[in-house]
This record gives structure tokens, sequence and C-alpha cells, in this order.
């Protein structure tokens, strides 16, 4: 008998971190699948590199800090920090973009703090930032899809020899993405349609994710169904993924209201780039949002406001990773001011008043 | 020629404002630490000595030099020791630290010549007795700074653990050692 | 609407409930098994002198004195208080400390009855009939027969009735929740003794100058709902009003019901007084009832034995001061597959290191859990999920407090509603890294009293230290001022006697 003197309640709910990880890693898998499957073997094999050595980082700090390496392996947030700094990469990024990326989200970004629970920022943006700003070159490289089993696809020697030797191959290969093409377009003074036309875009492969894009973000329909799944298992609520995309599809719409002819639609936005990945898997991180369903609505507003003005008007194509870092920085304070009322006091906190009347 | 009066401007300024600083250090300066008032004030005042200081007074001021670590003070536990780390501004792990179990002293009536050496000495009025009758301790205003158990002639007062009843008894905290970080 | 706020908006639902968590009821073992009558008396029955609220009662009766069933075996004393009687006849054979039922199992002063066997009832009236006595009356009666909240909070039911009548309430609540998992003595009582109940609430009407009760019955329990409301609608008088109230946990907690069933909020350092309403468990009306119509004193209650490793669990009328232990027992519970021992829920009940402590008023249930049920792990860093925050029916930070009080900072726990926790068990209920969040608070607050406490001391002791001082002083200055006047009369100098200094 467990004489360990303990205090109620002595039943708990099954829910288990392990649980949860791992339906964040189910609901990744579509969107992975189709990644590596239009982007052919490198990017299975930058997928692997990054994983694997987000998962060896984890042990070897765990281990440092003299933490039980094998328990926390196996609660599967590493895996899930490592899945998502992969799907975030460029598809044919050489290896070591992976190795590097993972040790700055997982040495860097969490363990640095004190592990799980403890960072401010999440780890697979800071990741992503810092591999951006770090080397732009191999960070802006889009690879043109190249369905598996299609002409165009490397085959596995071909594609080894791209990630584990970093040589591309010749011209054609490459181009800009959607956000990027058009960004350049407008500020070269060229109008919105004309440059849609000639990027080729089409809502309906860019909603399906055939386009160029980084390994994993590029089908918002795949996203937002892992997301759709995520809500109904209840591992995230929906209050920062829909602030976040209504406050981009809203400023988007009215500023195409506004002008059409410099401002994509809110379709474009909500099915280009990393918005649908960050909406659902990234901004929705626990522990760098706010806890308060209050406080996460603010939060997605904002990782959304800032996700249109840097898309906008801001020198990068992209600025997912940049709007959830600021608003990360910011969930101190949203946690600090924006709370639940307590029962019985008012917001302030002081006790409410006695209804009149009553003695 | 630039430089030249570069160099004096600066030199100059540099002399000056050190002088007014030592003429404020001079003029300005403040007689005694006012922090040693402070510590003093939160000290439970008995002058028992645990703390090997001749009295509260002494031991703020050790607090205040850096002297004596903020645990000095046994009666006054781990919450006074966390209130004097606040006011000083010094890290403290308290984890590691357990109060001492809470003592009382007690008299042994068999014991008891009513000599009343122990009445003189206790810094509460703890002590109770007429001389030639037996004393007995008033707990609630024992200190259990043990002076009395030194100066006793027939060793009748010893300090006893207080007793845990139910109104005292409290949660301990929860043991978690976290499995992983 | 009082309770409204964003987070109540946004989380969809009744905005009058926030929070709250859905356990596996685990109700089905007892609850369609009528309460068992036939428990044998034990060989003796400790009576502890503090089954409730307020202040221990004194002992009127003396070691080896003959006492019959019903009768005063201990007064109450002062306001808060309430009496101890002998649940059968037999005979005192001591007063002393014996362990409590309470986590510690700290000996308390009980009173130890070894039964006769007799059953022999002291005089009593046969019938009463309550609306012939005059409220206050009512409270008087109800006050000597030592009822208290039979819930589990165990406050003195007469001091809140006084209390209800004299801030003149104009609904009295009657929580017929039970939200706890296992515990179904509320819904058996209510099943079977439905005519009772209802009369203790028109009884508890009268003694409070009142013209209206809601009763609040979860909707997992139709059979107890419906009885009630027959019995309502049959001798009711139309003052008594039945409502289903959702099934969650804690709904059973009474400013969630009052929330609910009357859409008030109490303010937090208010009662439920001050927004007109009083609140009591429905085996208290019944209690009321018994007292009243029948003058029979509180000496027995219908308690849940259950659990995993109980082997026919049921609900039992059982003798205040029965060994827990034989009441597990006559339901065929095995120690070996024991691993918690529980007084109450398993959300919010005590931890019973040994089933040698006997029942008390207060005690809903007596839980034998295996180790499936307890599923107890070592607790991992907290994610921040905030599932807790969700959880919280008060509306505080769990995961906030919990990492103050666990560096430390206890003042700043204080600032996220350390003060306001009920102890529920939601967040703790509902944690993945299964962390004893509950557990956190109780030891913050008990070590914030013991602080409170040892301030006081201190200011004591600078308070006994200066006095003494300057007791020393003035003395010091005494003896020279009369010495001085002795030199200056030329006197010689008095014999030495004794100061006390």
């Amino acid at each position: 008998m467990n004489t360990h003197l303990l205090s109620a309640p002595f039943t708990r709910s099954d829910l288990q971190i392990r649980s949860i990880m791992l339906t964040v890693v189910v609901a990744m898998m579509p969107a992975t699948a189709l990644g590596i499957f239009i982007f052919g073997w490198p990017a299975l094999f930058l997928f692997l590199v990054t994983v694997l050595s987000a998962l060896w980082f984890e042990g070897a700090c765990l281990k440092l800090a003299g933490k039980p390496a094998q328990a926390t392996l196996a609660d599967g947030s590493a895996l899930v920090t490592g899945w998502l700094i992969a799907l975030t990469l460029p598809p044919w990024a050489p290896w070591w973009i992976g190795v590097v990326g993972s040790f700055i989200g997982i040495v860097v970004g969490k363990q640095v703090f004190g592990g799980l629970g403890q960072n401010l920022f999440n780890p697979a943006m800071l990741a992503r930032v810092a591999l951006l700003v770090s080397f732009p070159l191999e960070m802006t490289t889009w690879i043109n899809t190249a369905p598996v089993f299609s002409a165009a696809a490397p085959s596995f020697e071909t594609g080894w020899a791209i990630t584990f030797g970093g040589r591309l191959p010749a011209d054609g290969v490459t181009g800009a993405t959607l956000l990027g093409w058009i960004k350049t377009e407008l500020s070269q003074g060229r109008k919105l349609n004309e440059s849609l036309v000639s990027g080729d875009f089409s809502l309906f492969k860019s909603l399906l994710g055939w386009t160029r894009g980084s390994l994993g973000e590029t089908s918002a329909l795949l996203l937002a169904g892992g997301g759709g799944w995520l809500l109904r298992k209840k591992v995230i609520t929906w209050h920062i993924p829909l602030s976040m995309l209504a406050t981009v599809a809203l400023l988007a719409s009215i500023f195409t209201l506004a002008d059409g002819e410099r401002y994509p639609s809110p379709l474009f936005h909500l099915s280009s780039g990393s918005l649908m990945l960050a909406a659902f898997f990234i901004a929705t991180d626990y522990v760098t949002s706010p806890n308060s369903l209050a406080g996460q609505l603010i939060f997605g507003a904002g990782c959304g406001l800032i996700v249109f003005v840097i898309r906008t008007w801001g020198g990068y194509p992209e600025g997912v990773g940049f709007a959830v870092l600021l608003m990360n920085s910011l969930t101190p304070v949203i946690d600090h001011y924006v709370r639940p009322r307590i029962y019985g006091r008012d917001r302030k906190g002081r006790p409410l008043e006695l209804p009149e009347g009553r003695e | 020629m630039y430089i030249l009066f570069a160099a004096i401007s600066l030199a100059a300024l540099g002399l000056g404002l050190g002088f007014l600083l030592g003429a404020a250090s001079r003029y300005l300066k403040v007689e005694d630490n006012p922090l040693i008032d402070e510590i003093e004030r939160m000290m439970p005042g008995s002058q028992c000595g645990q703390c090997n200081f001749p009295g509260c007074r002494p031991a703020a001021e050790a607090l205040v030099a850096g002297e004596a670590p903020p645990t000095l003070c046994p009666p006054g536990g781990k919450a006074l020791a966390e209130q004097l780390a606040n006011k000083l501004s010094i890290e403290l792990d308290l984890s590691g630290i357990n109060d001492q179990v809470p003592l009382v002293a007690r008299v042994d009536e068999a014991d008891c010549i009513g000599c009343a050496r122990c009445i003189k000495l206790c810094p509460t009025d703890a002590l109770v007795g007429a001389p030639k009758m037996i004393h007995v301790v008033v707990a609630d205003a024992c200190i259990a700074c043990a002076k009395c158990v030194e100066v006793c002639p027939t060793e009748c007062l010893r300090m006893h653990p207080v007793k845990t009843t139910l109104r005292s008894w409290r949660w301990p905290k929860p043991e978690t050692a976290l499995a992983g970080a | 609407m009082a309770l409204f706020d964003i987070q109540a908006l946004w989380t969809g639902g009744n905005n009058r409930i926030r929070g709250g968590v859905h356990p596996e009821p685990r109700k089905e073992a007892t609850a369609d098994r009528p309460i068992d009558l036939g428990f044998p008396l034990p060989p003796m029955l400790y009576l502890g002198l503090q089954q409730h609220v307020g202040q221990p009662a004194e002992p009127v009766v003396n070691v080896g004195d003959h006492v019959l069933k019903g009768q005063l075996l201990a007064a109450s004393q002062g306001m808060i208080s309430a009496p101890i009687h002998a649940p059968t006849s037999g005979v005192v054979v001591d007063i002393m400390d014996y362990p409590s039922a309470h986590p510690s199992a700290l000996p308390t002063p009980s009173l130890l009855l070894e039964p006769d066997g007799e059953e022999h009832w002291i005089d009593r009236p046969e019938k009463t009939d309550p609306f012939s006595l005059s409220p206050e009356e009512i409270s008087v009666r109800v006050g000597a027969a030592g009822v208290v909240g039979l819930g589990g909070a165990a406050f003195p039911s007469a001091v809140k009735l006084n209390l209800g009548r004299r801030t003149k309430i104009h609904t009295l609540l009657i929580n017929g929740g039970e939200c706890e998992p296992y515990l179904t003595c509320d819904d058996r009582l209510m099943r079977e003794r439905a005519k009772d109940a209802v009369d203790g609430i028109l009884i508890m009407l009268h003694g409070l100058g009142c013209q209206q009760a809601i009763v609040g019955i979860e909707d997992n329990k139709p059979e107890a709902y419906e009885a009630m409301r027959s019995a309502a609608a049959d001798s009711g008088q139309g003052r008594v009003e039945i409502a289903l109230v959702p099934s969650l946990y804690p709904m059973g907690w009474d400013k969630q019901l009052i929330g609910y069933l009357t859409g008030k909020e109490v303010p937090a350092d208010g009662r439920a007084t001050d927004v007109g309403v009083l609140m009591h468990n429905v085996g208290t009306a019944y209690a009321v009832q018994q007292a009243i119509r029948y003058g029979k004193p509180l000496i027995s209650r219908i308690v849940t034995v259950s659990g995993g490793a109980v082997g026919a669990p049921r609900n039992i009328e059982a003798p205040i001061g029965a060994p827990l232990a034989n009441l597990l027992a006559h339901c065929d519970y095995r120690p070996e597959d024991t691993v918690r021992y529980v007084m109450g829920g398993p959300m919010m009940g005590d931890a019973l290191p040994h089933p040698n402590v006997p029942l008390v008023k207060g005690a809903c249930g007596i839980l034998a859990l295996t180790r499936e049920e307890v599923s107890a792990s070592d607790a991992k860093s907290c994610i921040r999920c905030s599932r807790c925050v969700t959880a919280c029916p008060v509306g505080l930070l769990p995961l906030e407090m919990m990492t103050r009080i666990r560096a430390g900072q206890l003042e700043a726990a204080l600032g996220y509603g350390l003060k306001d926790c009920i102890s529920c068990g939601s967040c703790s209920y509902v944690c993945p890294s299964e962390i004893p969040l509950v557990h956190y608070f109780k030891y913050a607050n008990g070590e914030l009293l013991s602080r409170d406490q040892a301030n006081h001391k201190a200011e004591q002791t600078k308070r006994l230290a200066e006095e003494r001082q300057a007791r020393m002083a003035r003395h010091k200055a005494e003896a020279a001022a009369a010495a001085a006047q002795r030199k200056a009369a030329g006197k010689p100098k008095p014999k030495l006697t004794e100061e006390a200094a």
C-alpha cells in the first residue's frame, strides 16, 4: 500500500502528454506525406535527418542535465518539435540545415530554458527564423514540384547526393514561391493580376499543395484537415486558429476591396505560405501561447495582423515565423492582464458588491 | 588641435563630476544605515542569542554587513529567512532547509526546588512561580531559547518537541521528483 | 447575467456553469441496491467529540455510565458547536484520545461506547407536529439533535437555520447533486425516503420563515428526480420545486448550484445568505425531519461503501462511530487489493492511512480503491496546456499558482487566487502531466497559516520582551530612588530581600 501522503483527487482522466503528442503527429502526417510525395527522395532524407537529430539532441541535453532521458523522450515532445522544424524547411535543403535547425530548436529554443514547459519562444519558429537569417540562400531555394514517380523526380542516388552532398542538379528545378513572386513583381510595379498569371497561380493547386514551398506547408487543405482532427480530439481549442485566420482574411478582404490591383485576395493569403501550418500547429503550441481563452483570441489576432503586415509591406515574403515569435514575446504580458474573472470577484479582484437590501 | 580640446574638456568634466561626488559623499552622508533598523524590526526581538550574536540588533548589523546568512534566526524559522533574503536581495534556496522541530520548555515538577533562577532569566516571562514553589512554563510565550535549561541547578527543565495535534497538522509539500524536463 | 464573462461565453454551453470535468460516475455498483439496514452493531463505537465545524463537544457522562440510545453524551460548547448522542444503548467504556478519521489519523478526544445489543431508546415523544412549533424552536431542536451538514462540511445546521431566518432569505436550496463518483447515498435517500425528505424541507422552510425551496438533482439520477417530484407534488404544498441540473463535477459545489438555479453570484467575502439563499444537503433535510417529527437525534447516516476492492458495494445506514474496517468487512472488501482508503469521494475525499478509524457525521462515502482505479504515477513537467484553467470552476490559474508555490513564492500565488480555491480537484483531474495541483494548494494554504501564526508569535514575543525590559528598568529606577531617599534621610540600608527580577 502506498503510504505516501497524497491529497485528493485520487482519480484522473486518461489524458497523458504522450497521447496529446501522438495525436499531433497523426494530424501532421497527411501534409507530410504529400510533401514527401511531391518533392521526392531528398525531402524524405531531410525529414528523417531533422527528426532524428532533434531526438538525439534532446536525449543528449537530458543526459547532460542528469534527467531521465528515456522517459522524457517517450513523451513525444521532441518528436513533434523536430517534425515541425522539418516541415518548415525547404525540401531539398542540405542535411546540415536540418541538423542545425534541430540544434537551435531543441537545445537553444527549449532545453536551455529548462526543458519542456519552460521556453518563451516557439522552438520550431526560432529554428526557422535563425536559419533564414543565417543561411538565406539555402533557406530560400524553392524547388519545383517533382512527384516521386514523374520524370523530373530525382532518383534515390540523386536524392542522396542532393541532401547529403549539397549538390543541387542543374538549373530548371528551382523557382520562387507564390508569395515571393508576387512581392517581387509588385515591387517592380506590375499589376497583381498579371503577376498571378505569370506566376502560374491556381487556387486549386494552392489549396491542394501542388506548389513550391516548404516541405510540409504547401497543402492548406490537408493542414486544415489535420487541424480539424486536433480540434475534434480537443488537443487544441478553436480560439487561436480562428482568430489568426479570420484576422488575415478580414484584413485581406478590406485591402482587396480597397485596391484589387495591389492586394491579393483572402483566399490567396489563406492558401499560400505557412499560414495554415502556423494557425493549427505552431501558434497553438501550449507552452508559448496564453493560458486563458480570451488571451488566446488576442494572441491569434496579433499573429494574423503581423503576418499580414509583413506579407504586404515587409521585407520578407512570408511573415509567419516572425509573427509567431513576436506574439510569443507578448504572451506573458497577455497572461498577466487577461485572466479569467474569479468567481465572486470583479475583474480587478475585489469582492463583488453585496446586492441591495441585504445586510 | 581638436584632440587636445577633446582631451582637456573630458578631463575637466571628469574632475568636476568627481569633485561633486566627493562633496556629496562627505556632506550628504547617511549616518546610520536605515536598513539595520528595518531588519531589526523584523526580528523576534527576544534577544535570545540563538544566532550567536549578543542580541537582535547586532544580528541585524551582521546581516547588513553580509557577515551572517539570512537563515541565522532559529525562532524566526523559514518564514523569517525568506523575508530577510527578500529584503537584502539575497538568493536563497530554502527548499533544503527544514524548520527545526518546534520546541517548548517543560518543568519536571518532581525535581523543581523553586530557586527561581530560571524566572529571572526568561526573556519573555514565560516562566511563572514563586520562590520555594514549583515553577511552570507558559507554553504560548516560550520561544525555546533554552536559557532556563542551562541555568537550572537540578536539570528539571528540558526542551521537548511540540506535539502535532489535529489543529496544528499541515499538508507537507508534494515531493514531485519531476520525471524528465 | 452575473456569471457572464468572456471565457464563459466563448467556451460555449451554459454560461451559468464554468469549468468542471466529467469523471466516470462509477455509481452503477451501488445506485440500484436498496439501503442496507442490517449492518450489525460493532463491538465498540468510537465517538469523536469533534465531528463538526466549531468547538468540540464536552462530555456530560462519565466512564462506566450506562446510556440509552439517543441519549446526550456530549454537549455543544459555544455559538458554533454540536452535541453528540449515543447511537445505541450501552456502557461508556472510556473517554480517551483515539485516531481520527483524517489523513494524519492523529488522535482526537473520543468517547468509547460498548453496545449492549438492546437498542434501548431514551424516552421521546411518539410524534410531534413540526408546524405547531415556532421557527426559533425548530432551530433549537435541530441544534439539540446534533444535526450537522451531511453533505460533508459538517457545519452545525441550527446555526445556518438561524442565519437564514435572521437574514430573511427568499429561497431554500436543497443540494441533491452528488457529483462525486462512486457516491450514491443521496440518490438512494431520495429514491427511498423522498416523502420524509420533502417533509424535512417543509420543516426547514417553516424554521426559516421562507416560502419556497428548490431541490437540484443531477440529471444522471432520473429515478431520484421522479421520486422527489411525485413526493413534492403530493405533499410539497406547492412550495417545493424539483429541478434537474446538468451532470458535471463539481455541480454540487454550492456556489455553482446557486448560480445555476437562481442565476446569482455570491460575493467573494460573503455568504449565500447575502444573495438571499441558503443551501442544505438533502440528507440534512432528512435528518432535520427525523429530529423534529420523531425526536431522533443524529445517530446514524447513510454512507456509500464502494471501490474496486469491495466485493459487495452498497449503501449502509450505519451508526456514527462504527469503525470503517467493520463497514468495509460487511461489504466483503479485500485489504490486499486496496491501495488507498478514502473517506468521501475520490475527487475531494481524505485518504486514510488505515481503516481503523470511526465513521463520522460528515462521511458520505468509504472507498477501498485498487491500483487501477487510483492510477498515480510520477508527476512530469507542466506543459502549460492550460487545461486546468479551463477546468477550474472558480476561474483561477492553477498552473501559475503551482509554479509559484514550487518556487516558494507563496505571496505571488495568493495573487492568482489561492485563497479562493475550493480544492475541488478538477485541475488535478485533467492535468496531462499528473501534477498534484490540489496538494500544492493545500500545502500552500497551510504554510501561509503557519506563517501567520509564526508572525503572531513573533509580535507577541517582542511585546513580552519589551514589557519585561520596561518592568526591569522601572524596578531599577524605583530602587535607585528609594536608596537616594534613604541616604538623604540618613537611614541604614534595609536587608536585601529576594526580588523577582
